[in-house]
């Protein structure tokens, strides 16, 4: 892909959160030291796995629903920029407010400077993937306005100062002594006989989060979908925590992916099935909330819809990678995952971790600056299957890695490997080579990673080339 | 039938075994077995790598060597996934459009071995014998890149004096996956490490499979651990028979 001016932007650095400080298989190497960690989300994604096994098997036309999300999907990004000046058509129309944010830093500037605007210093925050992306939070309280995470997990990582690990449960690789022991040192006016009990536990955040519902008058959300027809958004949720930050407060501001949007209400029938049993394994979603901008006397009586690019439009741009703008978010590919599975998601060092995260966080931060998550992936298949809209996340990965900057040491290799295997005289002089190594039990850097767990194969006398010239 | 073998370059050099087998196996069945000397590797290993350019020479040299045949088989349903999925592919992306062509030709007539037993030559008893405890593993590739299904367990179930034994959560990769062995070997180790204990679980003798790079990468734990459960090909298990 050669550059030229008006080329879209990839997400920009230093604000938000896509880019880990260090590389995948260093932070995998201290996940994988982590033995809670492990039981934690083996037990949690061998739970999730089963479950929404079980309900999407009842479905006969499951395969068919992929297929109608996988095209919708498509069509909908074939004309997104109509479908989006559509969308802000019939917002404003309803009296919204439309917001254009190129980038994490233009949006983070949008919301902050809305929030100012109605002279609160406290937002009630549902539960959302772009703000966790463009670093909302952390723009807010530099600007002296408190966040506060309703969501039960996300408030269980807020209060913890801690980073999600799972698309769905952020706090995942958390368990209930962990959480006790949180609430006990951070959330206000907790019960200091607070005990482990799960139930005692979502108690005590149902108690502080109720107050702060009541008393907060503006409040921050994403959205799953827009439907561009009607200018309707629509957050799915399980807790109905989202319902009364979408509908208490005076003021609503959502921070929306320029991906989201769908084209009519009919196409929200498919994402609605498909949605539910791929995320959490329930037939249908809980809390799906639905707003179409402002109404007279109910709800919120101010609404702000930001609509985010951060790298978007660059992905869209590659003909191979744009199918990760399809991505519902559901986290089946990280429940199926045994990468994700083994090393949580803080190894990616981006919000968005496991299969779906190795592909989208390089190409919204462009390749370089996420160079190892390509190859964070055994490409073993298990996250096409689980998608509910058939991303082809194998081939992203194989894309990405020839996009991926590469060693020096290994592109000789790799070079001089492709050399010989292009001269059947030359390769087969190779493969005798490799019988001088028959003692060599141990290799060398780089090539040692295999050695300190396996034993290498000892080469046979005779290669099957020779054997065949024998016969 | 005259069938041409695409060895694969792992077979040919460390698993010669898995390769005389299958000519073993179909030349029982009555077939005749051909190899053409002119190839070498399927640049799995630079596509899954990120070197695509460095692969589309050895997709020239794969697409060339096999044109002339109407049935090709390999014993790995990893290179027979790379031969399906990635040769047009990578082709297109360099902009070479009658190679893309060729390669979708060639991919069309190349099975792994037991898609060739059960689908092209209809047999499930291929009148081997091989009296072991067995426990099979699908591979990645095999089961979710070409779908093989239950035509290898189907084999096996026709093999006289074998006692197949299922493997908990099989489907589970091994953790292998080419270079990202190297890459992640942490990661990778941990992934082996649960497969092993599977397979130790079963109390099974043999672990097979399709693949030998998974073989290699399953029997290099198990060595390592001092366990004495064999890897061993599926070719060479149905390749076995009391003769």
């Amino acid at each position: 892909m050669s550059t030229f001016l008006g080329m879209p932007a990839t997400a920009p650095r230093g604000v938000g959160h896509l880019r880990g400080d260090e590389s995948f298989p260093e932070a995998a190497r201290k996940a994988l030291g982590n033995e809670q960690l492990r039981r934690n989300l083996a037990h949690a994604t061998t739970t999730i796995r089963g479950k929404s096994g079980a309900v999407v098997a009842e479905l006969p036309d499951w395969q068919e629903l992929r297929s109608a999300g996988s095209a919708l999907k498509a069509a909908t990004m074939a004309r997104l920029p109509e479908l989006l000046e559509q969308l802000e058509a019939n917002v404003t129309a309803a009296g919204g407010v439309v917001h254009w944010a190129a980038d994490a830093t233009e949006a983070n500037r949008i919301v902050t400077g809305l929030v100012e605007a109605t002279g609160h210093r406290r937002v009630i925050k549902v539960k959302s993937m772009a703000t966790q992306e463009i670093g909302l939070n952390e723009a807010l309280e530099a600007a002296g306005i408190a966040p506060v995470e309703t969501d039960l997990a996300e408030l269980i990582v807020q209060l913890g100062h801690d980073k999600p690990s799972h698309i769905l449960v952020p706090a995942i690789h958390r368990n209930r002594t962990e959480i006790r022991d949180i609430f006990l040192r951070e959330m206000p006016g907790v019960d200091p006989a607070l005990t482990d009990d799960p139930a005692t536990l979502a108690a005590a955040a149902r108690r502080y989060l109720r107050e702060t519902f009541l008393s907060t008058k503006v409040a921050v959300s994403g959205a799953n979908f827009a439907v561009a027809e009607t200018g309707t958004l629509a957050v799915l949720e399980s807790e109905g925590n989202g319902r009364m930050c979408l509908t208490l407060p005076d003021t609503l501001i959502t921070v929306m992916g320029i991906e989201k949007v769908v084209p009519t209400w009919r196409d929200l029938e498919v994402f609605l099935q498909l949605l539910p049993r791929a995320s959490t394994g329930e037939r249908m979603n809980p809390y799906t909330s639905m707003w179409t901008g402002v109404t007279p006397g109910d709800g919120p009586q101010e609404f702000h819809l930001v609509l985010l690019d951060n790298g978007r439009t660059a992905v869209l741009a590659d003909e191979v990678g744009r199918q990760a703008l399809h991505c519902i978010r559901c986290s089946a590919c990280l429940n199926v995952c045994p990468v994700y599975e083994r090393t949580g998601g803080h190894a990616y060092g981006s919000v968005y971790p496991g299969p779906i995260g190795a592909v989208l966080s390089p190409q919204l931060t462009g390749v370089a600056d996420n160079a190892s998550l390509p190859y964070a992936s055994s490409l073993c298949g298990a996250c096409f299957d689980a998608c509910p809209v058939k991303i082809d996340i194998p081939s992203i990965l194989v894309h990405l890695r020839n996009e991926a900057p590469h060693p020096r040491t290994e592109r000789i290799a790799m070079a001089a490997a492709a050399y010989t295997m292009d001269r059947p005289a030359l390769y087969a002089r190779a493969q005798h080579a490799a019988k001088l190594s028959r003692h060599a039990t141990r290799l060398p850097p780089p090539l040692n990673g295999w050695t300190a767990s396996r034993d290498l194969p000892q080469p046979p006398p005779e290669t099957f080339r020779d054997w065949w010239a024998a016969r | 039938m005259r069938i041409a073998l695409f060895v694969t370059c792992l077979a040919d050099t460390m698993f010669p075994a898995a390769a005389k087998a299958t000519v073993t196996l179909l030349e029982r069945l009555g077939h005749e077995v051909v190899f053409p000397p002119g190839q070498t590797c399927c640049g799995q290993m630079h596509i899954n790598t990120g070197y695509q350019r460095d692969a589309l020479p050895l997709i020239r040299r794969h697409v060339r060597t096999f044109a002339p045949y109407d049935v090709i088989v390999a014993p790995s349903g990893s290179c027979v996934g790379s031969v399906r999925h990635q040769h047009a592919m990578v082709a297109r992306g360099a902009g070479d459009l009658s190679l893309a062509a060729r390669a979708e030709d060639v991919a069309g007539r190349t099975y792994e071995l037991s898609e060739l037993l059960v689908d092209v030559l209809g047999v499930e008893d291929v009148g081997a014998y091989y009296p072991h405890r067995v426990t099979y593993h699908p591979t990645c590739h095999s089961l979710r890149m070409i779908r093989v299904g239950d035509k290898p367990l189907r084999l096996l179930r026709h093999v006289r004096g074998l006692e197949l034994v299922e493997l908990p959560a099989a489907e589970q990769c091994c953790g292998f996956g080419g270079t990202f062995a190297l890459k992640n070997a942490d990661t990778s180790a941990a992934m082996l490490g649960d497969k092993m204990r599977h397979v130790l679980e079963t109390g099974a003798e043999v672990c097979t499979a399709g693949d030998a790079s998974c073989l290699m990468h399953i029997g290099g734990g198990l060595s390592r651990l001092g366990s004495d459960v064999r890897t061993v090909h599926l070719a060479e298990i149905l390749a076995a028979s009391e003769a």
